[in-house]
């Protein structure tokens, strides 16, 4: 058996709540997800949390352990601070329900903000031909397992509530890459992702790819690939120029 | 207490992984209103782990895949105890399925000339499985996904709101289905996780998807999810479980640490190179190829190594024999004392590769285990052992439509029973999800469409549900069972005595065990409130997982014969007077036996359906000799040997 | 950051607002998180306070006759005839104590840095504290980052880019020709030594700049239509994911060289003669 360690986990819900001290058994290659749910187990059975995989795969364990936005279940007990105790709180981003699950309905609401797949009209299933260079650059994208760290370390609208309204999160301006860089998709995404899902607020400080689980480049392959394409559209003269001559010759 | 909630669909569909999704979309598309429930948030049901790939024959790498190849694959593969009207349905309709799907903005892996990349897969003759990278089931599910956001969007459009047709309500849980006196479907009645608050679904057409039932056991690669509930809703309304007997344990999961045993090693490995070995260094597998297979596996080291390279001249190594043959031997092994540190074996790739080329092929596995365990593979051998895996057995659906025997009852996916006999190819449960969970939204639609009254659910049904799902608050504090610890018991005696190796005196102890846990559980108490209250969940999942697990122990007591996924140390051989037989479960209610929390299990064996000439006659009759009883083929075009 | 002044933060916003977990601290973050803005800012800072004083000292930016400094070139104030070889533009910018002698390079690669991708991630962090450090509040009242005048300006970004490739041309061929020294012919020195690494890491960063990459190929839809400007595009992105480690070398480099440069045109230092 292992050593006992000190927990502080946040306990309340919207009306109000507290750290909690707890002293806890803590075994040899264990993860912070499985030290909750000893918790669980035998001093707090209604600690509520959430998880599936408890492999990384999920993205259901998304808390802040000290402080950070990280996977429950991907983060060892052995890379924590020994001398301190440990803090888990929910995702401070986002309304809190009960403990350490969070009210993460704003990411499905910014989800269908966002304009499908618009495959071209003529294109039965079967017929696609895309090549592997082309499809790389949203592959990447679709590697999200939608933990929401990163909508909940983005500091637009982690400490600007405001801005929720007029930012999609760094997650769903990646949903707009993905979609833009598609092969095969026909829809023009690129004055929207500026006009429409705020694009704009992002100042490129790249929080989200820090606490991105999956290692996904968001702000250096889809946010700032995205701002160079909204420049080209909207910021830059010559681009325009060139566009609009090469319409009239044609 | 708090209001029931209500709500009005025309089909209520239970779970929100693969199976669930494409049922939900193909009743929609049918303008049908649709309601899906999961028990977790949307887009994190279980088939997101799914690594693999999805199998369908489209023939991209290997032109001579067909359908036919695929067909006779998945039979072989079950041991000729599958639906074969199924595994038909599933291997013609497969490559449509994938198809869609990239309509609906998936990004598979792609060859050379633009079109979907397939794999080799373990007994698939073709590379057969379209995929992207190993995260195969994330980019389906997150597909599916985002279909039902588009559909939602063409409501919002037409409507002015995003769930006029189509809702999903996530964090929810079914804890029992609804009948109309005469019997037919009528609805569900579930709780919110988060509020504890109930809801009442009125709906006259259901259809599960659920899911397995891997969390009754101790080690498996099931999330929490898997507790069996559709098959337990399903028996409680009186729908019939087939093939319960057939689990699948996949040979390599990771043993150490304890917090993670379980979590799956992908066969990739050991496809790349991997091979096992004792504690002494020694590649035990050399010495389990079963009679069987005698000839078709090398039978040295050297021939096993030189088959990588040039597999023309060479049998392959032992290492890859069938998902239960290496589980088997893993077990024994360990058994006899042979075992690595932590109880397993040891899967080295680390001497067998270079570090670079293993971080390329296996990036994941690579990833997996240095973050959760600590070791560098590319420098250490792994510890793996099986864990549970996979449920063949299921609800009993027709093929074509998924209708179970219960009027308005559907099922798809994995809680579904019957496509993949007794032992399921590695790939061929993400194709079943898509062929299937449409074919159930089209039968629930198509059902719904005929009907001519709804039928209405018994208020004394929603009453007693609710009674039921409030029990562990209500019992005084003597009563004191907690759920955490009988959970662990459960999984504790399914793990022991109804797991890889079974016998007739670990079968009747289980049941015994179980018939303890089921007393228990009505002692089982709950402390707080309804609020996101996990402990109150699990009290509630436990009697779908007794149910399941009876249900599981009484058929692998009753067939004795060892085959694919059941093995029986006291019956070590495949019985042909087996095949044409199934195992079907229902609930028993006599008067005495009547526990509506957990009804007792009967099994019950009966015939299956002879497979159809044309089908019959893709099969060689030599192969099919060593299966079936000689009168079952003489409908065979090559003769059959009446004599 | 916003052109609003930064205020004490109302309670009930951000990590406080309404219905979010009460947790009452501000960050729970243990680990030293303020340690990289502040370096960034010291960083910064010196950088500044150093490139400020030389670009301005008018002296000690021409050594043995063939080293001019990064800082100074092109050369074209009236002022560089004063170092006979160290003009290789003309001269025509007034010699005037206001007008450093590269006014003409200057002001862009200023404009270049101040706009770049990477610089803006860390003066923002470092000096606006929006935010200072993931999951650590900024003290902002109001936030609309870059929608707004003046930020909405860092769009521009890729102009700079353009005069920046065209400055990098000029310090090249400075590098060249501070091979020829005007008597002793082609010589090769410790400083062309410095001179070459220091425009050779000046080019990686240029190259590896973010409106690079979209120029190169980021913006095509079909990269297999362009096997050229994908070709162009993978080496660029490759440069492009140290182009953080290219921004603070580079800042080294260009003191580095312009120090030794000065000290030599000084004499503190005598250039050690490789050839020649
Ligand atoms: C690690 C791993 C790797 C795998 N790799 C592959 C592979 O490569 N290829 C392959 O073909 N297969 C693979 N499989 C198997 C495959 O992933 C599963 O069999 C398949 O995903 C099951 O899908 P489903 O739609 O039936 O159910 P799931 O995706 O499990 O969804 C079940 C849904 O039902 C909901 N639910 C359950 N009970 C209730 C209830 N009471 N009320 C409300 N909702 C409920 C859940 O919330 C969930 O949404 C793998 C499995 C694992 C564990
Ligand atoms: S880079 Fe942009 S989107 Fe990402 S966290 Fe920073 S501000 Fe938010
Ligand atoms: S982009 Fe990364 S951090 Fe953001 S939701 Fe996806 S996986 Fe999580
Ligand atoms: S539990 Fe799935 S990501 Fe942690
Ligand atoms: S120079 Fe840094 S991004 Fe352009």
């Amino acid at each position: 058996m292992g050593d006992t360690r000190a927990f502080r986990v946040w306990r309340g819900d919207a009306a109000g709540g507290s750290l909690v001290d707890f002293e806890v058994e803590v075994d040899e290659g264990e993860v912070v997800l499985d030290v909750v749910h000893r918790l669980q187990a035998t001093q707090a059975p209604d600690l509520a949390v959430r998880w599936n995989c408890k492999a990384g795969k999920c993205g259901s364990c998304s808390a802040e352990i000290d402080g950070r936005p990280r996977l429950m279940c991907m983060t060892r007990m052995s890379a924590l601070d020994i001398g301190a105790p440990v803090t888990i709180t929910p995702m401070r981003a986002f309304p809190v329900i009960r403990d350490l699950v969070t009210d993460v309905s704003f990411n499905d609401a910014k989800a269908r903000e966002i304009r499908s797949f618009t495959p071209p009209p003529d294109l039965a299933p079967g017929e696609y031909r895309m090549s592997q260079v082309d499809v790389e650059r949203s592959q990447e994208f679709r590697r999200c397992i939608e933990c929401f760290l990163c909508q909940d370390t983005c500091h637009v609208v982690r400490d600007h509530e405001e801005n929720k309204g007029a930012f999609a999160g760094p997650r769903f301006l990646m949903r707009v890459a993905e979609l833009e860089m598609h092969p095969l998709d026909v829809a023009d995404r690129v004055a929207v992702v500026q006009d429409e899902h705020g694009l704009g607020r992002c100042n490129i400080t790249k929080c989200c790819t820090e606490v991105c689980p999956e290692g996904i480049k968001i702000t250096d392959n889809a946010l700032i690939p995205m701002k160079e394409r909204v420049a080209d559209r909207k910021y830059d003269p010559l681009v325009w120029l060139g566009r609009t001559i090469r319409r009239r010759g044609a | 207490m708090t209001e029931t909630e209500r709500h009005e669909y025309d089909v209520l569909v239970v779970g929100a992984g693969g199976a669930g999704l494409r049922a939900a979309i193909e009743a929609r598309e049918r303008g049908l209103r649709v309601a899906i429930v999961c028990k977790s948030l949307f887009g994190k049901a279980h088939t997101v782990m799914a690594e693999g790939g999805c199998a369908a024959a489209m023939g991209n790498v290997n032109e001579n895949d067909s359908w036919q190849v695929h067909f006779r694959d998945t039979m072989r593969g079950g041991k000729f105890l599958n639906s074969w009207r199924m595994a038909e349905l599933h291997a013609k309709e497969a490559p449509d399925r994938v198809w869609e799907l990239e309509s609906w903005g998936a990004l598979f892996d792609r060859t050379e000339d633009g079109r979907i990349h397939q794999r080799n897969f373990g007994g698939h003759t073709y590379p057969r499985l379209a995929h992207v990278g190993d995260r195969t089931g994330l980019e389906i599910i997150r597909t599916l996904q985002q279909r039902i956001v588009a559909l939602q969007q063409e409501d919002h459009a037409a409507t002015g709101d995003y769930e006029a047709r189509l809702r999903v309500f996530a964090e929810c849980t079914v804890t029992e289905l609804l009948r109309s006196d005469d019997g037919a479907i009528a609805g569900a009645f579930g709780y919110w996780r988060e509020s504890g608050r109930f809801v009442v679904f009125s709906a006259p057409a259901v259809v599960l998807a659920t899911g397995g039932i891997g969390k009754s056991f101790q080690v498996t690669s099931n999330s929490w999810e898997y507790t069996g509930d559709g098959h337990a809703l399903a028996l409680r309304a009186g729908a019939e479980l087939v093939d319960m007997e057939f689990v699948q344990f996949h040979p390599t999961g990771m043993v150490w640490p304890p917090s993670v045993k379980g979590i799956l090693v992908t066969e990739g490995v050991r496809g790349d190179g991997g091979v096992l070995k004792d504690s002494d260094g020694d590649r035990f597998m050399f010495g389990y190829v079963p009679a069987v297979f005698t000839g078709q596996y090398a039978e040295s080291e050297d021939e096993a190594d030189r088959w990588y390279d040039d597999q023309e001249n060479n049998r392959r190594t032992p290492d890859l024999l069938p998902r239960d043959e290496v589980a088997r031997a893993i077990n024994t092994e360990v058994k006899e004392g042979r075992g690595s540190v932590h109880g397993g074996v040891l899967l080295d790739i680390a001497s067998r590769m270079p570090a670079e080329e293993i971080r390329r092929r296996l990036p994941s596995m690579y990833h997996q285990f240095r973050e959760l365990a600590d070791v560098d593979i590319t420098a250490e051998p792994m510890e793996v052992g099986p864990t549970c895996h996979y449920v063949m057995g299921g609800i009993d659906v027709d093929p074509d439509t998924g209708a179970s025997g219960v009027p308005g009852l559907f099922a798809a996916g994995e809680c579904a029973g019957g496509i993949h006999g007794s032992n399921r190819l590695g790939g061929n449960s993400l194709s079943d999800l898509l062929v299937f969970g449409r074919r159930a939204g089209l039968g629930a639609a198509g059902y719904v469409e005929r009907l001519e009254g709804r039928p209405a659910a018994r208020a004394e049904d929603v009453d007693a549900a609710a009674a039921t799902a409030l029990a562990p608050f209500d019992r005084g504090e003597a009563a004191g069972e907690n759920p955490y610890a009988l959970h662990a018991d459960l999984q504790r005696s399914m793990n022991d005595l109804v797991g890889i190796i079974r016998t007739e005196a670990e079968m009747t102890a289980a049941l015994t065990r179980l018939g303890e846990l089921r007393e228990r559980l009505r002692d089982v108490v709950v402390d707080g409130h309804r609020q996101y209250n996990p402990g109150w969940h699990l009290a509630l999942d436990l009697r779908n997982m007794l149910v399941v697990g009876e249900a599981v122990a009484t058929s692998a007591l009753t067939r004795t014969e060892s085959r694919g996924g059941h093995t029986r140390d006291d019956h070590p051989t495949l019985d042909p007077q087996w095949r044409h037989r199934v195992l079907r479960c229902r609930r028993r209610s006599g008067p005495q036996d009547d526990d509506p929390a957990v009804p007792p299990v009967a099994v019950e064996v009966a015939e299956r359906d002879p497979m159809r000439a044309d089908l019959l006659a893709l099969f060689d009759l030599a192969e099919l000799e060593k299966y079936y009883t000689p009168a079952e083929l003489s409908s065979h075009p090559q003769g059959g040997s009446d004599g | 950051m916003t052109t609003t002044v930064p205020r004490r933060r109302r309670p009930g916003t951000g990590v406080d607002a309404p219905g979010r977990a009460a947790v009452g601290a501000r960050t729970l973050r243990t680990d030293r998180w303020w340690l990289p803005p502040l370096a960034t800012a010291v960083g910064l800072l010196a950088f500044l306070v150093y490139g400020g004083f030389r670009a301005f000292q008018r002296q000690y930016f021409f050594a043995d006759e063939r080293y001019l400094t990064p800082f100074y070139s092109p050369c074209v104030s009236l002022g560089c005839a004063a170092e006979p070889g160290s003009a290789h533009f003309g001269m025509f910018l007034p010699d005037n104590p206001l007008i450093p002698y590269a006014a003409l390079s200057l002001p862009f690669l200023l404009g270049f840095r101040l706009t770049c991708y990477y610089y803006r991630k860390a003066y923002y962090r470092s000096f606006w504290l929006a935010p200072a450090a993931c999951a650590v509040p900024e003290p902002h009242a109001t936030y609309t980052g870059e929608t707004r005048f003046p930020l909405i300006l860092q769009n521009v970004h890729r102009y700079f880019f353009y005069v920046a490739l065209l400055v990098s041309a000029i310090n090249t061929y400075d590098a060249i020709v501070a091979f020829h020294h005007p008597t002793d012919g082609f010589v090769v020195g410790v400083g062309n030594l410095v001179l070459l690494v220091n425009v050779a890491l000046l080019w990686c960063y240029t190259v590896s700049c973010h409106s690079c990459r979209h120029v190169m190929g980021g913006r095509l839809a079909h990269f297999s239509k362009h096997p050229v400007r994908y070709r162009l595009w993978t080496w660029v992105s490759a440069l492009n994911t140290r182009h953080m480690l290219f921004a603070w070398v580079t800042l080294a480099t260009l003191v580095l060289t312009d120090l030794y440069v000065a000290l030599v045109a000084a004499g503190t230092l005598t250039d050690l003669r490789l050839i020649g």
